[in-house]
């Protein structure tokens, strides 16, 4: 096996060559999609200008200040998702199990819905509505699909059901609303990073942050979990608190996400199934997720500002026409397999 | 048994001409009772008689429509894919249909409603053909199937709807599933088309029964299964086609009369049809009463009533048939 092997006093960390070359290339790209997204808007800047402005360059305030946080936002929130959806394949087994699939995206919007009609919508409220909503909606799809043996697939069956009852009743609450709310509430509903500044952004990245750093505590028992029930339990891993905090994590960045940009359909599925074939990895590792995920919601969210220019078209628009596709495509070649 | 059927279907049919006539006299102005049936049997011109004949009665009667064609192509559909999970609007076909109405008059195909209902039935067949052939081996994997396409191509006609914006103008209401202001349109052709379909399945019912007692079995009887099963598909196509270019992309009532049905009708394939023809219309006028009462100005398109009802549905049956289903 051509693995490296890295030792550091009494910590040794063991790595598959294909992962250290595939992350370095993925990182590249995430790089050069991050790049062009600073660079393209309204006006070209070249890429000189941009390294001059984010080093403190004068006349560098779009690039700052408007572009630099939205794609800030496209990478972050990718990643997070992308973990979201690793996470929720894991644990139901299925590529198919994954939060926006489910009605977790659908949950959590309902929640920041709520919180902007009722209350007055400050980004506190948004965030923990959006996180209190997901939490509902997963607790609800589990519940459901207790009993009768907890198989993958019905579990996903069930998340369709509650995703169709929860959309309803976005819609239903929008349409309650009053005529600003609402017409923000739709631009929104589909998933969308037009006009994210650093204002929006600041708490929600501080949550991911933590987050993401409790992920990476528990990545290894993850992985083990992801083995069989039964070897993490022989190799010392609690699975029932194991899943819980996954869940817990899970949720959180879906939330958080979908409190600042919308339910953005289709990375948490798609990301950790592409990471995967990429690492030709069992399981469904975490870091290809993350970068597979940054990468493809930066790209889209490109496409989406490019496809109908000087229009910026709802991002969720994209992943969702490119997600549903490739969904087609997984199940296919399931189809095939005998 | 036959008598017990025959007097639970003429209760279902009084049931509906109940519905129908309250109904109509429900909405943001309110019409009496009576009043609704002198102004279909005497019609004297006064403003109610002419809200009730213009207005009200024309969008009842697309109600029935369309919840005939949906409710028995769930039908249809359950037998022929032996799944109890199936229906047009989860498996995708509707949205196949919506999604060709839309392209098609994107190109300027579908102005006339019969070059919609052409459209429709069009974007159904492929949708259908395409849903079968990928998911056709679990019934779970069919649904999921149907619900990819259905978001690969809600994005595709969103796309195109932003792209042409009088496309989006015509097409902003129609495409969440509603029957507000589409009883103005001429559907002459389309409800002609969805009665000529209901009793085509009905026809075709009692040979459907015998398929579904498994191929052999059908063949000893002296049934063609595989005519059968083309017709079958054929008319599940069209009806969810029709339905579709007069309402918009309606989820959750084929799967929901099929269930109800089968309660009263048992196994027999003939009696499910006829009581889900009579159900389906009962289903989709009383959604269409809540679309009308659910907010206190306007209107909730009927498409997410029928999401709110159909959700537990579809959860239910999970429950109940998933252990067999999830195969």
């Amino acid at each position: 096996m051509s693995a490296l092997v890295l030792r550091g006093g009494p910590v040794s960390v063991r790595v598959e060559r294909r992962t250290v070359v595939l992350t370095a290339v993925l990182l590249t790209l995430i790089a050069g999609v991050g790049l062009l997204g600073l660079s393209y808007g309204a006006t070209w800047s070249s890429p000189a200008k941009v390294f001059d402005a984010l080093s403190g360059g004068r006349g560098g305030v779009v690039i700052r200040e408007w572009r630099l946080p939205r794609v800030a936002a496209a990478l972050l929130f990718g990643a997070a998702l992308g973990i979201a959806g690793a996470i929720f394949q894991n644990i139901t087994r299925n590529p198919m199990g994954s939060p926006d699939i489910i009605g977790l995206d659908a949950g959590a919007y309902t929640g920041a819905l709520v919180a902007i009609t009722v209350l007055s919508g400050t980004s506190v409220q948004l965030a923990v509505g959006s996180v209190l909503g997901g939490a509902v909606a997963a607790a609800a799809v589990y519940l459901l699909s207790l009993g009768g043996g907890l198989s993958g697939l019905r579990l996903v069956v069930i998340g369709i059901a509650v995703n169709a009852i929860l959309m309803a009743l976005n819609s239903w609450i929008v349409l309650r609303a009053d005529l600003e709310v609402a017409i923000a509430a739709v631009g929104w509903s589909a998933g969308s990073l037009n006009g994210v500044d650093w204002s929006d952004v600041r708490l929600p990245f501080g949550i991911i942050g933590l987050l993401l750093v409790a992920m990476v505590v528990r990545s290894q028992a993850l992985h083990q979990d992801a083995l069989g029930t039964e070897l993490a339990v022989t190799t010392g891993v609690g699975v029932d608190r194991l899943r819980l905090q996954l869940v817990v994590i899970g949720v959180g960045l879906t939330a958080t996400v979908t409190a600042v940009a919308g339910p953005i359909a289709f990375i948490a599925l798609a990301a950790p199934q592409i990471g995967r074939r990429l690492a030709k990895a069992p399981g469904v590792p975490l870091l290809p997720a993350a970068l597979t995920g940054a990468l493809l919601l930066q790209g889209a969210d490109l496409v989406a500002q490019m496809l109908l220019a000087p229009v910026s078209l709802p991002v969720g628009v994209v992943t969702t026409a490119i997600g549903g596709c490739y969904l087609i495509w997984l199940l296919t070649k399931e189809v095939r397999r005998p | 048994m036959t008598g017990r059927r025959v007097a639970l279907l003429s209760g279902a049919l009084v049931l509906l001409v109940v519905v129908a006539v309250v109904g109509v006299g429900i909405g943001a102005h309110h019409v009496p009772v009576v009043e609704v049936v002198r102004a279909l049997l005497d019609h004297n011109g006064s403003p109610d008689h002419v809200v009730v004949r213009d207005v009200r009665a024309p969008r009842a009667l697309l109600a029935v429509g369309a919840g005939a064609a949906l409710a028995v192509a769930g039908v249809l559909i359950q037998v022929l894919m032996r799944n109890p999970l199936a229906e047009p609007g989860v498996l995708g076909v509707t949205a196949g249909a919506g999604f060709a109405i839309t392209a098609g008059s994107a190109l300027g195909l579908a102005a006339s409603p019969a070059g919609e209902l052409g459209a429709a039935v069009a974007g159904a067949v492929i949708a259908t053909l395409l849903v079968y052939s990928v998911g056709r081996r679990s019934p779970l994997r069919l649904v999921l199937t149907g619900v990819a396409l259905t978001a690969v191509l809600s994005g595709l006609s969103l796309g195109l709807r932003l792209l042409l914006p009088d496309v989006f103008d015509r097409y902003r209401f129609w495409s969440v599933g509603s029957l507000a202001g589409r009883e103005q349109a001429p559907n002459t052709v389309p409800l002609l088309v969805i009665a000529v379909a209901v009793a085509c399945a009905l026809l075709l019912a009692r040979q459907l029964d015998a398929v579904e007692l498994g191929e052999t079995v059908a063949q000893t009887l002296g049934v063609n299964v595989h005519r059968v099963r083309l017709a079958a598909l054929v008319l599940i196509t069209v009806l969810s086609g029709a339905a579709t270019a007069i309402a918009g992309p309606i989820l959750f009532v084929g799967l929901m009369v099929p269930h109800l049905a089968r309660r009263f009708a048992g196994s027999s394939v003939p009696w499910l049809t006829a009581f889900a023809a009579v159900l389906g219309p009962v289903l989709l006028l009383v959604a269409d009463i809540g679309s009308r009462v659910l907010l206190p100005t306007g209107e909730v398109p009927v498409a997410i009533v029928t999401a709110f009802l159909g959700g537990p549905v579809l959860i239910w049956a999970v429950r109940r048939h998933g252990a067999v289903a999830a195969a």
